[in-house]
């Protein structure tokens, strides 16, 4: 449904020229379920240290890992809404280091058959512009536990509350090409999963976390070398954290140097990435079947099913959108970027004017929402709510004009929009009786204008339309008014 | 009081249901007879007050009726299954000070069959070895002694040494172990008793320490067939917290004894007749064949050709899990730590100084084969030769019910023997490794002395989860060779 | 192949265990004659032999999603060479 269209190609300019940036992106998320991955611990975010882990969570002599089939599902789930193909076939690995919150001294993942293969998503830029950007895997792992570096001068202490939650490595190819196109690809990867209700997607929180490789080349080269950025946790930082590592790798380069292949940190703070040496020194990760557990064989009914039951993902729903509601691209892109928005558009458009109720919805309610730093779930309208007011201007009971001082009431009183109208006597006037009669008192109020109107500037009647709207207190039905105006001034 | 322990575990629960003793008795007597074997050095840990309890206990309960299968009986485990409140060492300086939160499957299916613990029994460090000298409790002693050097203290074998010896010492009525590459086989074979190494997901290896996670498996070691089928019975079952545990039902082990082989195929592997093996070994061997042929059990000579390499490829798959299952012992969360400047230093030295020489050898192995570079060759290479000499056995077992073959190429050496010469001590696996890598059951059954005096035993392996063929042959072996030489040391006196 | 000094030292690196440079030599001796016992293994023809990781007959068992265990830190940290506020102490990480 997209194409590629000839857009400025993102460049960093070096000394020597133009450079081109390659990106594939690591991304890390977490898997929605209530126990984890191995263990029947709970994933709950947040509690008391430690108290979340199970025996074998903490690798206690003699422990065993046993799958927890609703992250294999979520797998499976995330893998079609990703358009990837389903491995019937996968395998855990164990990949070995140490690690102060590994308590294994190996990470329980999918190294050579991983539980997802090849996909893509559509990414949008800007310009209305979209492009393909390949999946190249994704494949279930444990999370590690946490390391506290700063609540004592020489110790590090360890939290096994995450030690083996469920996580979700997607792996995109290196096809993104700028930060703007990273940050468009996570943006779309979160609105997937949460559609999917796989992983919430918080990158805050660290439900979400990403790991950029980064190289540089000359427009059309071979592929340079890359480097790894390791656990970069928002969509900002990605796209600094690309533009500093590039930069940096063009300067080296430019000054003769070489990029070596290595791991690093970025520091947001200081706008720089840095090698992780720690992690460096000991890459030989010596991955093999993880003999505690045995190949998953998925039942093909299984993922049929999971196929059949998928929800509407949102390129699908911004197509319907389009489509059915008459909707731009741009207003159909805001309203699926999360799945509750386009859930209330659809309950607020419905057996209604759909672009007047878009319209209302995003200059009207998000507007004011962001200004009261709320989110659509703590809206005091609904949809319900907004609904009727979109009703009231479309039965012309009130004017768009009056509409948003009752919409301004009723964000901040929560009372519906027909009690305010009542209770403010807003109800438009279309008597046209009544209108005439303010039309003629402007008139006469202002014969000189009426005069030089006459005199050849028409552009006045916008004028006339204010002045009677205002006598009227906004009130009058503009339609009305224009009618009655055309008809007393042209006549 | 000495009469008790010439019971073995069936005479026990008889006596114990016809009310000829009690627990508590029985379980004293057993706590002198580790008293009176102190010198073997076979427990690590004694319980003799939770025995007293567990006793008292089982006698309530068979008062009240209540009472299980095997209860009432006091037994010894291995010091690699956790116990819940006892301390766990797997007789490694790593583990120090662990005592468990919890109890491994496998006993707690004995507790509940009203098995009474006497405590944890002396090994090789982490299930790792064929003597038991690599200890940090010190080498557990075999009771037996040779004719021929009666002073001189043998290796009981391992790596479940002090399992075997304490039922050839009477130290405890029964115990259990745990068998990767013949770890309960060969002790069994060196100290004159019976061992079974059940099919692997026979029993949960849940709460096991963990040495090779697709090769251990634990199984009983008593004085009889019938006392290890009693044993087996109430050890096994499904477990959902082992993922490779065999959600099958458990067969009456003990009840499918006594009705003899007659019709019974048994294979005779040609390749089991190593190069160098003593006449003494191919005699008993052949002396076996010869009582299966009269037990009315049909016997012919089979091939598994691959029977040669699987030393080879076990020697790298088991230091291959190993070195990934004992990276959790880190100074962290349990057991030993060494201080260190910083936490890979901490690793580095906590390591160091808690495993022992033979530990770290098969960790390095383990660490060297799985490595860049060498995965295919070595850890790759190991797992298509185990597809081999496990389609060895398919091949076989389309024609036969069971094999029958020697359990060692020796007996029993003196103490400090083949310490520095690793490869000698792996060439002790030789006959035991090919089924372990097969995941087949096994059993080693005594039949006869050595020259010097010293136990031999032969060894049954079946198809898998066919451990009733394996023990009637091997009760058929038992009954032909009559078995009742009595080792130089034992409770209770000779 | 053979495993020299310095190929010992990284495997010990890798392994986390600190063997000292005068024990290198001695190592390297020991896992040679080890990997000599195992080296026969070249002879065996394993061509479209496929690899078996596990001798079980059955597939991966599944667990429901449900939170069955957990909630006891006490036993978490029971054995723990150093604890403090709930967590483990080790030596301070840089990274
Ligand atoms: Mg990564
Ligand atoms: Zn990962």
């Amino acid at each position: 449904m997209s194409q590629n269209e000839p857009r400025e190609a993102y460049r960093l300019h070096g000394e020597t020229g133009e450079w081109e940036v390659i990106v594939g992106l690591e991304v890390h998320a977490q898997v929605i379920s209530e126990a984890k991955l191995f263990s029947g611990a709970s994933t709950t975010f947040g509690a008391e240290p430690n108290s979340q882990v199970s025996l074998v969570d903490a690798a206690m002599p003699g422990m065993l890992p046993v799958i927890n089939d609703v992250c294999v599902k979520q797998a499976v789930k995330t893998g079609i809404g990703l358009g990837a193909e389903i491995n019937l076939h996968s395998v855990f690995d164990r990949k070995n280091y140490f690690y102060a919150d590994l308590p294994q001294g190996y990470q329980i993942s999918q190294y050579k058959d991983p539980i997802v293969g090849e996909g893509s998503i559509e990414i949008d830029l800007s310009g209305g512009v979209s492009k393909t950007i390949g999946i190249e895997r994704l494949h279930l792992e444990q999370d590690a536990g946490k390391s506290l570096h700063d609540q004592h001068p020489s110790k590090s202490y360890i939290d096994l509350n995450r030690s083996g939650v469920a996580l979700m490595e997607i792996v995109s190819k290196p096809d993104l090409r700028s930060p703007e196109e990273a940050g468009a690809y996570l943006k779309k990867l979160r609105s997937i999963v949460r559609y999917l209700g796989t992983c919430d997607g918080n990158m805050q929180e660290g439900s979400m976390r990403c790991d950029c490789n980064v190289s540089v080349r000359k427009p059309g080269a071979e592929l340079g070398t890359r480097c790894e950025i390791k656990n970069v946790n928002s969509i900002r930082f990605v796209q600094q954290a690309i533009e500093i590592e590039a930069t940096r790798q063009i300067e080296i380069i430019e000054a003769g140097g070489e990029i070596e292949q290595e791991t690093r940190l970025f520091d947001p703070n200081r706008g720089e990435t840095r090698s992780m040496r720690s992690k460096e020194d000991a890459h030989d990760y010596r991955y093999f079947p993880d003999p505690d557990l045995l190949p998953l064989e998925l039942d093909p009914a299984m993922v049929d099913g999971i196929r059949a039951n998928l929800p509407e993902l949102p390129d699908a729903k911004k197509a319907r959108f389009i489509a059915d509601y008459g909707l731009s691209l741009y207003d159909a892109g805001i309203l699926v970027e999360e799945r509750e928005t386009a859930d209330f558009y659809e309950t607020l458009a419905k057996g209604r004017d759909a672009k007047l109720a878009a319209n209302w919805l995003i200059t009207g309610l998000f507007g004011a929402l962001n200004k009261a730093g709320k989110p659509l779930a703590e809206s005091p309208v609904d949809a319900e709510g907004l609904g009727g007011l979109v009703d009231l201007i479309s039965d012309g009971t009130i004017s768009g004009r009056i509409a948003k001082d009752v919409f301004v009431d009723m964000f901040e009183t929560g009372k519906s929009a027909g009690d305010i109208v009542d209770e403010k006597g807003l109800k438009q006037v279309s008597d046209t009786g009544a209108i005439e009669g303010i039309i003629d008192s402007v008139l006469a109020e202002q014969s000189d204008k009426v005069d030089e109107y006459k005199g050849g500037k028409p552009k006045l009647f916008g004028f006339f339309v204010g002045q009677v709207m205002k006598k009227s207190q906004g009130k009058a039905n503009p339609q009305v008014v224009n009618d009655l105006l055309r008809a007393k001034l042209d006549g | 009081m000495s009469g008790l322990l010439d019971l073995d575990l069936s005479g026990a629960v008889d006596a114990l249901g016809k009310k000829e003793t009690s627990s508590v008795e029985l379980t004293q007597a057993y706590i002198d007879a580790m008293s009176a074997t102190d010198a073997l050095n076979l427990w690590i840990t004694e319980t003799p007050e939770k025995a007293l309890e567990m006793a008292k206990a089982s006698d309530a309960r068979r008062a009240a009726g209540t009472a299980g299968p095997i209860d009432g009986v006091p037994i010894g485990v291995k010091d690699l299954f956790c116990t819940e409140g006892t301390e766990t060492t797997a007789a490694s300086k790593i583990l120090g000070g662990f005592t468990p939160t919890y109890e491994s499957t496998v006993t707690s299916n004995l507790w509940n069959a009203g098995a009474v613990m006497l405590g944890k029994l002396n090994l090789d460090e982490f299930a790792m070895g064929s003597s038991n000298m690599a200890s940090a409790a010190g080498p557990a002693q075999n009771p037996w002694r040779a004719s021929d050097a009666p002073e001189t203290p043998l290796v009981p074998g391992g790596s479940s040494g002090g399992s075997a010896a304490a039922v050839a010492a009477r130290s405890a009525l029964a115990t259990i172990g745990t068998d990767t590459g013949g770890s309960i086989r060969q002790p069994s074979a060196y100290c004159g008793v019976t061992g079974i190494k059940p099919t692997y997901g026979r029993c949960s290896r849940w709460g096991i320490v963990a040495f090779a996670s697709s090769l251990d498996q634990a199984g009983p070691v008593g004085r009889s067939v019938q006392d290890t089928a009693l044993m087996l019975g109430a050890m096994a079952g499904h477990d959902p917290k082992d993922s490779t545990s065999a959600d099958l039902p458990v067969p009456d082990f003990a009840g499918a004894l006594g009705q003899g082989i007659k019709g019974l195929k048994i294979g005779v592997p040609r390749e089991y007749r190593a190069d160098g093996m003593p006449a003494e070994i191919d005699a008993t061997w052949e002396q076996g064949v010869a009582w299966l042929k009269e037990a009315g059990a049909e016997v012919v000579e089979i091939s598994l050709p691959h029977t040669k390499y699987a030393l080879a490829a076990y020697y790298i798959i088991a230091p291959a899990e190993a070195s990934s299952n004992l990276a959790r012992y880190d100074g962290v969360r349990y057991g030993l730590r060494k201080d260190g400047d910083n936490l890979i230093d901490m690793y580095e030295a906590t390591r160091a100084a808690g495993f022992g020489a033979e530990v770290k050898r098969r960790i390095m192995i383990g660490t060297y084969v799985l490595s860049a570079g060498y995965y295919d060759a070595y850890y790759l290479k190991a797992q298509k030769v185990r597809s081999l000499v496990r389609r060895d056995f398919d091949t076989a077992f389309e024609t036969v019910d069971a094999i029958l073959a020697p359990a060692t190429p020796n007996d029993a050496f003196p103490i400090g023997e083949k310490m520095d010469d690793p490869t000698a001590m792996y060439l002790i696996d030789v006959f035991t490794v090919p089924a372990s890598l097969s995941g087949l059951p096994c059993m080693s059954v005594p039949v006869g002395l050595s020259g010097r005096g010293l136990p031999l035993g032969l060894q049954v392996i079946g198809k898998p989860f066919d451990e009733v063929s394996v023990l009637r042959v091997g009760e058929a072996l038992e009954q032909a060779a009559g078995f009742s030489a009595v080792p130089a040391i034992r409770a209770g006196g000779a | 192949m053979s495993l020299d000094k310095a190929t010992v030292a990284r495997i010990a690196r890798l392994a986390r265990i600190k063997v000292e440079d005068t024990e290198l030599d001695a190592m390297a001796t020991e896992l040679n004659a080890i990997m000599g016992l195992v080296e026969q293994l070249g002879e065996v023809d394993t061509d479209n032999v496929p690899p078996l990781a596990s001798v079980t007959g059955h597939g991966l068992p599944v667990r429901q999603d449900a939170v069955t265990d957990g909630a006891y830190p006490d036993r978490v940290l029971a054995n723990a060479p150093e604890a403090a506020h709930g967590y483990y102490a080790v030596p301070k990480v840089v990274e």
